[in-house]
């Protein structure tokens, strides 16, 4: 853990924002933000439809640029790097989502080694290399299976490994056991909980579910109209925000007595 | 009525051909020039990989011009450029010129609807994978939209198989010059007749290789 302290971080953002134009004007995704994530955190940056948490992760691998700011991962400035040193950096920064987003005329196989191919590797190796992916995830008997023979939980597996066939330094997940069910999304939950212990890769997951992010994360971001209300650390809680703290009555279940973020009985 | 196809069997077969030949190169042209063009609308438009507003604006009003021309319009207007390029004004190879013309906007357009129909998603998760643009096209573009586009292909193909009948007005040969000429003013109505019945046929051949293609690429 010393050593991990010491090193640099593994996403550094320096005064990021995120503003968007549209036919109804600006809109502020993300107001200035300071983040920095050490190697090996699992971080959740939890909040309400809206607040800004997608914006925030798809600026960790400029999924979106940034209005102003820096953004450094995996040991790179991403704000200053050309094409093509970028698309190289992205693959030390493996992504998730909520739909799998997969090629639905590609196999398991052939959407895991679509990121080896981008890549440049050869044919029999990238082959080679996707279905031992596709074994860490528990899918080797899935591998000719194209997206739509699978079940939701097996097509954000193939997405997984996909994510982490080039052994990404960090894996950004967007609300990615949202559209599963509860059996499934916690037998993804612990895969990600054992890639970080195992790897040490860094984890940052974005949810409106306070279970996932007190299950899985060391430290949360509560975010709000497109900025960081506050960090809570999951293995002390101790909220101060209206905010935080309805989340993590949320976690311990609701009741007549809970109080609304806003206020509201 | 058999006596009519004994008759005029050869003119008939001529004018298959003919036919086949006009909305062969007129499919071969939206191909190659209206597919890229569809791709770049596609890509320059707005939320596009390569958004660039007033180009795509420009492009757009262009391709919406040229659409916007009743057909034999065009097939009019384009007689100087027909002349020029082909050497004659009559025939189908001429025809075929306004044909392409024709069809370069009408395909471009479907090609650009079908590549909006890949979900963003998809494209996202190629670009976090550290795809190049050309990669995305190539890899992700335009293989997930092939069912789309081979649907595209199909309705181009038997929308143009109907212009090249009406291109037979001012003597573009094929089907449709064979209706007007012996069918219409001729009133030999049992050409007419199986004129019509060739271009049912065509259009459902057609329909059915581009249905049978469609559904062959398509994994969903
Ligand atoms: N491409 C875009 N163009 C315009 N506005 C956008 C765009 N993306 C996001 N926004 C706006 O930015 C704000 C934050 O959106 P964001 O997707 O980051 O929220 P979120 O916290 O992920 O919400 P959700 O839980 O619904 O996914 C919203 O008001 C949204 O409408
Ligand atoms: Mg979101």
């Amino acid at each position: 853990m010393t050593a991990r302290a010491n090193a640099a971080p593994a996403i550094d953002m320096r005064n990021v924002s995120k503003r968007f134009q549209t036919e109804a004007g600006p809109v502020d995704a993300l107001r200035p933000t300071d983040l920095t994530i050490a190697p090996g955190e699992i971080v959740g940056l939890l909040g309400f439809s809206g607040a800004g948490k997608s914006t925030l992760l798809r600026l960790m691998n400029m999924l979106e640029t940034p209005t102003t700011g820096v953004v450094q991962v995996a040991g790179a400035d991403l704000t200053s790097l050309g094409e093509a040193p970028l698309r190289r950096q992205r693959r030390k920064i493996g992504m998730i989502f909520q739909l799998f987003n997969l090629l639905s005329h590609e196999t398991a196989l052939g959407n895991v080694a679509f990121a080896l191919r981008v890549a440049g590797v050869g044919r029999r190796e990238r082959r080679e290399r996707a279905r031992e992916a596709l074994k860490v995830v528990g899918l080797e008997d899935k591998v000719d299976a194209y997206p739509a023979q699978l079940s939701g939980g097996q097509r954000q597996r193939v997405a997984i490994a996909r994510a982490l066939v080039n052994e990404p330094d960090v894996l950004l997940c967007d609300e990615a056991t949202s559209a599963l069910d509860p059996h499934t999304s916690l037998s993804i939950l612990r895969f990600l909980k054992r890639l970080n212990a195992e790897r040490g890769t860094t984890i940052v997951i974005v949810t409106h579910d306070i279970k996932v992010a007190d299950y899985v994360c060391q430290r949360c971001a509560i975010m709000q109209d497109g900025a960081i209300r506050e960090w809570i650390d999951m293995s002390d809680p101790r909220p101060a925000s209206p905010l935080g703290q309805f989340f993590l009555e949320t976690a311990k279940g609701w009741t007549d007595e809970t109080v609304l973020p806003d206020g509201s009985a | 009525m058999f006596d009519a196809l004994v008759q005029y069997g050869d003119l008939l077969q001529k004018a298959i051909w003919e036919t086949l030949l006009m909305v062969g190169i007129t499919m071969g042209v939206a191909i190659i020039v209206g597919g890229p063009l569809g791709l770049v609308l596609y890509l320059t438009g707005r939320g596009g990989l390569m958004e660039r507003r007033w180009f795509n604006e420009v492009l757009g009003y262009a391709v919406n011009a040229l659409r916007s021309f009743p057909f034999i319009i065009l097939l009019v207007i384009l007689i100087p450029v027909t002349r020029f390029l082909v050497g004659t004004s009559i025939g189908p190879r001429a025809a075929a010129v306004g044909l392409s013309v024709a069809a370069i906007p009408f395909f471009a357009r479907l090609v650009e609807q079908s590549l909006r129909d890949v979900p963003r998603g998809v494209v996202d998760a190629a670009i976090s994978a550290g795809a190049s643009y050309a990669q995305i096209v190539r890899l992700v573009l335009l293989p997930e939209a092939m069912p789309a586009l081979v649907s595209s292909l199909t309705i181009t193909a038997i929308s143009f198989i109907a212009y090249s009948a009406v291109a037979g007005a001012i003597g573009a040969g094929g089907i449709g010059d064979l209706a007007i000429r012996y069918g219409y003013y001729r009133f030999e109505t049992e050409v007419m007749i199986w004129c019509v019945i060739v271009m049912f046929v065509l259009v459902q051949l057609t329909q059915w290789l581009g249905s049978w293609a469609a559904r062959a690429v398509d994994k969903r």
